[in-house]
């Protein structure tokens, strides 16, 4: 996956073991293959069954079989047709682009500042930003909601959207840290130049800065596209402004029988993640090495 | 440093500024804001219609006896205790699992982390047929195998722990996070180790787990936040597996099902605030919440070298 994730290959320089040794080692190579495939059926099982539910006939997809008996692709097209889902999707898309763009707007500048400026109280702020990174979301959800309710804003997305103007605690955690690891002589260099901060940020950090504002990105989106409670919270009353997530959780109830459609949509959910995924394995594996403690 | 002239430190600290306001203004009104607000409220009694009125502790006095909240706190308090150990050992298990294989470590690394990626509620919906009691493909299997499968979702006594699987399922970054912590620990431990004649499982006992206890920490603490704010997964799985999925999730009489079985504290805190519009006790809830997640929170930065402020 990664460059940080791949080591332990080189083989020791060791005394030839005999043959006891040679057949043990062999019998346990045998054995941990054995479990990593278990694993891997295991994992893979219920995707791929979702996927196999999506392809039957409304029907058989009622029934515990687990192949169809005949194959429907147009189950995937039939779901855009008979289900509001385009709208739905249409909906993630702005809530996470829109999002994802504005949170690095304003994430990027705070986590430098953090990050690579001395200034009177930044552990404070630093503090500050983990401690709202921690703290559960439910804390102060009913006088946010009161908030927006205020404004006349619930029942659309402008409550999830609107706050990621003013960052996200998580993001410039993130990007701190993959700033921390920039050395500061580029930027001193860059000073002496006659270089302002801005210019700085602009033109020496952000270039090198790339792999961590990829993996912010990816999780913002990621988490835009899979949230469930913010939409829940602010849109359940305006169907219009309905994400992918809430769709799915009430498809269930609206289109009961047609299991195999309720599983096209989710299969079709799930899929530009992975698609994703295997674009930007990368920066995806050190954004998560990142947010990991540090000795 | 030399002492700068004014002009120049009141210039720098404007520059400082400009780049922190928005996540300043951020704090300040997504968070501060509300805390405060949130404080104060659970003095209060008010819903969506009426303006709060001061009612001292009454809030907190309706906890002491409110048995949903009981029942709510008991299964957090079991997720806690089950889903967050379980999670740790299984992902230092495929970890060390992982650094032991000679071949395919990398495609084996991708399937196990790709079910991190799939959307909590589509997962969620996955594990619900898979788990079906009458016709999912798991209880099939067993009854073939000669095993009476379980109830799963529609179980009271197995709703929790369908809901750990789910969780084993999805435990992707987690597993990275180990991964990282357990290749980081200096070969020549292994070696000097192995020369005195440690087997494997001391070694992992006396070298591998005392150097990534601070990895241990980390997701010990952040697992216990997460699972304190467990909410998508218990919710959806509750609605569905109740085969009555209220429009939008809305307010679901179904929240918790079976049998309250899956009613967890922000479940409990959610239909009280947004379903009976008890906005005062709500927030009392919203601040024991509170409370708990600092306790926690300060646990780590206390540990945690990366935490603190200082460049490392």
């Amino acid at each position: 996956m990664t460059a940080v994730l791949d080591r332990r290959a080189k083989p020791l320089a060791r005394p030839a073991p005999d043959r006891r040794v040679r057949r043990q080692n062999r019998l346990a190579w045998i054995a941990r293959h054995s479990i990593a495939i278990a694993l891997t059926v295991m994992f893979v099982t219920p995707v791929a069954y979702l996927v196999l539910l999506s392809l039957m006939t409304s029907d058989q997809a009622l029934t515990s079989d687990y192949w169809p008996n005949s194959w429907h692709p147009e189950n995937y097209w039939r779901v855009f047709e008979v289900t509001p889902l385009p709208h739905y999707l249409l909906n993630t898309v702005f809530y996470a682009v829109s999002s994802t763009t504005l949170v690095l707007l304003s994430s990027v500048p705070a986590a430098y500042a953090l990050a690579k400026l001395k200034f009177r109280g930044r552990n404070a702020l630093f503090l500050t930003v983990i401690c709202v990174m921690m703290l559960p979301p439910q804390v102060v959800t009913v006088p946010l909601y009161l908030m927006w309710a205020r404004y006349g804003l619930t029942g659309s997305l402008a409550p999830l959207i609107i706050p990621a103007l003013f960052g996200d605690a998580f993001c410039i955690f993130l990007l701190r840290q993959f700033l921390l690891t920039i050395p500061s002589e580029y930027l001193d260099a860059a000073r002496v130049d006659g270089c302002g901060e801005w210019r700085t940020l602009l033109r020496v950090v952000l270039p090198m800065a790339r792999p961590g504002i990829a993996a912010a990105g990816l999780f913002q989106f990621f988490y835009c596209w899979n949230d469930y409670y913010g939409p829940l919270l602010y849109t359940s009353e305006n169907e219009g402004a309905w994400t992918l997530t809430l769709g799915l959780a009430s498809f269930h109830s609206v289109h009961h029988v047609d299991w195999n459609l309720v599983t096209a949509a989710t299969v079709l959910a799930m899929a530009p993640l992975i698609i994703i995924f295997f674009f930007a394995q990368r920066a995806f594996v050190q954004g998560i090495t990142l947010t990991g403690f540090k000795g | 440093m030399t002492a700068k002239p004014l002009g120049v430190r009141v210039r720098q600290n404007a520059t400082t500024l400009s780049f922190l306001a928005p996540a300043l203004i951020g704090i300040a009104v997504f968070f501060l804001y509300p805390l405060v607000s949130a404080v104060y409220f659970s003095f209060t009694k008010f819903d969506l219609l009426s303006v709060p009125k001061w009612v001292g502790l009454d809030n907190y006095k309706r906890m002491a006896d409110d048995p949903f909240l009981l029942q709510s706190v008991r299964n957090t308090l079991w997720m806690v205790v089950v889903f967050v150990p379980v999670r740790i050992v299984a992902a230092i298990g495929l970890s060390m699992l992982l650094t032991q294989l000679k071949r395919g470590a990398g495609f084996f690394r991708t399937i196990f982390y790709l079910p991190a990626l799939v959307p909590p509620v589509a997962a969620t919906i996955a594990f619900v047929y898979l788990l079906k009691p009458g016709t999912g493909p798991v209880n099939h299997f067993l009854e073939k195998i000669g095993i009476d499968g379980p109830l799963w979702f529609n179980s009271p006594a197995w709703a929790k722990p369908s809901l750990v699987l789910l969780g084993l399922w999805a435990i992707g970054d987690l597993m990275i996070i180990f991964l990282a912590g357990v290749l980081g620990v200096p070969e020549s431990l292994y070696e000097a180790a192995e020369l005195d004649g440690a087997n494997a499982w001391h070694r992992f006992w006396s070298i591998t787990v005392p150097t990534i206890r601070p990895v241990i920490l980390f997701a010990a603490v952040t697992g216990v936040i997460y699972t304190l704010q467990y909410f998508d997964q218990a919710a959806v799985a509750g609605s569905i597996a109740s085969g009555q999925a209220t429009v939008g999730g809305g307010i679901a009489s179904n929240f918790g099902y079976p049998e309250g079985s899956t009613f967890t504290y922000p479940l409990w805190l959610y239909t009280v605030g947004f379903g009976y519009h008890a906005l005062g006790y709500a927030n009392a809830l919203a601040m024991a919440l509170f409370v708990v997640a600092l306790g926690i929170t300060v646990i780590l930065l206390r540990r945690a070298k990366a935490f603190s402020g200082e460049e490392s």
